[in-house]
């Protein structure tokens, strides 16, 4: 978990500029109103691409008790290979992103069913055991894209360049897509857990895991699928926000920390409380960081996280404990 | 008797390679000798109390950074610095005990881990005396260890020996004691040796602050023996790594973490010479150990040939 001492998710792309340069003169010229709107909507997009990352993680808690550190890796592998199909699907930059969004998030999953087949089911997933391979997958992960993607922080063009000019500032209309993308994906998920019978048998070992497996449900497989979605859920939140934020093979450590975070305040294994932490930490995150040092909000939340574990570990919003 | 014979051969067989090893070598075992204090203190957690903790590089970054700063801004020497050390790590590991404590398994590895990080950011955040990534450079008054010239090669191994040694022997002491058995019966089941009237969060606070303090000692050596105090050396990395020597020599075994040690630095030494993904190794070997070999070397030779190793 390499952190980068740089900001968080908040974007730090040239395409971004437009913004940035609005936002240098509005402390000077601007009232606060137009400033807040901006960090508003910065802490929107932080806040969406972060609720996918952590339901992810979250699901995979939930559900296998596995708490996974490689998840921000998954993350990066997301953004990496979003890089590689734009490079090699031909046409405009809209149908390259468009493979992408469908392709990557099956590549990630299928490393994730095989890293869970391979190793986290011989460990029988013992927390603690599951944990130290985890780290040992985030080290793999992060060397073989290193060696094969390289040092480089790259680009990968937004699929459209539409922009939302508002009285004060312009603003890319692609952030507002990426918002409305990662909504209906979470409401894609939470159907699917609530109403496929896919996501009955997900729920009904999350529940009882023995019990599941007396009344004939292939557990394994239930498993190697539920570390897959959730490593498809990181990717895709990756390839959503790589068009604003280039891809970098550092670039998991982040997102893996900030998921841990919300899942942590939203109570572990609780979707809903970390869909409620999400916004609220992506939102302050936005925030904060427009008008504090990140590194000493960055402090201020891991000591938070820390202390929401030892004094209420059911998390600030989960009542379920 | 055999035990001490065995612990004794050891330290003068480092003894007799200190005359014999040609020079590269000689300073790497130096460094594994630092090293390997630091995973001995990693041990009594995670080895004997069965505290799996993700957070050492803290203990280990305190030692470093009050052994450091107090060198470069106040003119201390190598002698006080390294007991300032010794202290700050054990009072860093006092400070994370009282909490994290009060958690146990992944909650504990993920508090430990948070609290690391959190030391880690706060190293950065004060980057004015810090230096941050770039890091401190400890002037020679600071490497002067009574009349001892530690960025002399042959005394800092030598020292580094001392230090080890004292470590060493301290480790078999304590974990042959009554402390010591009662460590290893919070690792084996906690209710019954709380219901046995012995205290688990007192007797695991205490293996935490002895595990700091080595985490300490070893951090402020490692500082004003190589002269160079940095962030990274505070960062996730140093509290993997440990964890990885413990794992690899043999967890809850005397010598398994310097034997851990001494492997990886140069299993990591001869992958850095092959090629450059280093980290590479590292994430393979803690896959392989956890899924094939979970007891480690020292772990399944007592496993197989010697159940009296301690």
């Amino acid at each position: 978990m390499a952190c980068t001492p740089t900001r968080w998710i908040t974007p730090r792309n040239p395409s971004d500029l437009e913004a940035g340069a609005a936002r240098a003169p509005a402390f000077a010229l601007v009232s606060l109103g137009p400033l807040l709107l901006l960090a508003l909507m910065e802490g929107l997009v932080a806040a969406a691409v972060l609720a996918l990352t952590a339901v992810g993680l979250s699901l995979v808690f939930g559900v296998m008790r596995v708490v996974n550190v490689a998840h921000g890796e998954f993350f990066m592998l997301g953004a990496v290979s979003a890089w590689f199909v734009t490079q090699w699907v031909p046409g405009p930059p809209a149908l390259a992103f468009a493979v992408a969004l469908v392709a990557c998030p099956l590549i990630v999953a299928g490393v994730a069913a095989l890293a869970d087949t391979l190793v986290l089911k011989r460990l029988n997933y013992n927390p603690e055991a599951t944990i130290v391979a985890t780290i040992g997958l985030l080290y793999i992960i992060q060397q073989l894209a290193l060696s094969l993607y390289g040092p480089d922080a790259r680009p990968v063009p937004a699929p459209f360049t539409w922009r939302l000019q508002l009285p004060w500032f312009g603003y890319s209309g692609y952030k507002l897509a990426v918002v409305a993308a990662a909504g209906a994906i979470l409401l894609a998920v939470w159907l699917f857990l609530r109403r496929s019978r896919a996501g009955l048998v997900m729920r009904a070992t999350q529940i009882d895991g023995e019990t599941a497996r007396a009344f004939g449900i292939n557990v394994d497989r239930v498993y190697a699928g539920v570390f897959a979605l959730g490593a498809a859920l990181a990717a895709v939140a990756a390839v959503l926000i790589v068009p604003i934020q280039q891809a970098h093979y550092l670039m998991g450590g982040d997102p893996l920390l900030l998921s841990f975070i919300v899942v942590i305040i939203g109570g572990l294994g609780s979707l809903r409380g970390t869909l409620v932490a999400a916004l609220v930490i992506g939102l302050s995150d936005g925030m904060i960081s427009m008008f504090f040092a990140p590194t000493l909000a960055k402090i201020l939340a891991t000591l938070l996280v820390a202390l929401v574990l030892v004094f209420r570990p059911q998390g600030l919003f989960g009542g379920r404990a | 008797m055999r035990v001490l014979a065995l612990h004794l051969a050891v330290i003068a067989a480092l003894l007799a390679a200190h005359f014999l090893l040609p020079a590269y070598h000689h300073a790497n075992v130096a460094r594994v000798m630092v090293l390997a204090v630091f995973a001995m203190g990693y041990n009594i957690a995670f080895g004997y109390t069965g505290l799996l903790s993700l957070g050492h590089a803290l203990f280990f970054g305190a030692g470093m950074y009050a052994a450091g700063l107090l060198v470069v801004y106040q003119g201390w020497t190598a002698g006080p610095a390294l007991i300032a050390g010794l202290v700050g790590g054990g009072l860093a590991a006092a400070a994370v005990g009282l909490l994290a404590l009060r958690t146990a398994g992944v909650s504990f590895m993920i508090v430990t881990l948070m609290f690391a990080q959190a030391g880690y950011l706060t190293v950065l955040y004060f980057g004015a005396w810090t230096r941050g990534d770039e890091g401190l450079v400890i002037p020679a008054a600071g490497r002067q260890l009574g009349p001892l010239n530690l960025s002399d090669d042959g005394t800092r191994y030598l020292v580094a020996l001392a230090l080890f040694a004292v470590a060493l022997l301290a480790n078999l002491a304590l974990v042959r004691s009554r402390f010591g058995r009662v460590m290893v019966a919070m690792r084996e089941n906690e209710e019954r040796s709380r219901m046995l009237g012995y205290d688990p969060f007192r007797t695991k606070l205490a293996a935490l602050v002895a595990s700091g303090l080595y985490a300490g000692a070893a951090g402020a050596a490692y500082g004003v023996m190589f002269g160079y105090v940095g962030a990274s050396f505070a960062g996730i990395q140093y509290s993997i790594l440990p964890l990885l020597y413990v794992l690899m020599g043999g967890a809850g075994t005397a010598l398994g973490p310097f034997l851990g040690a001494l492997a990886m630095f140069y299993l990591i030494d001869i992958a850095s010479g092959l090629t450059t993904a280093h980290l590479l190794v590292v994430g393979v070997a803690l896959l392989v150990l956890v899924l094939f070999a979970p007891r480690g070397i020292l772990g399944a030779l007592r496993e197989r040939l010697a159940p009296w190793l301690p």
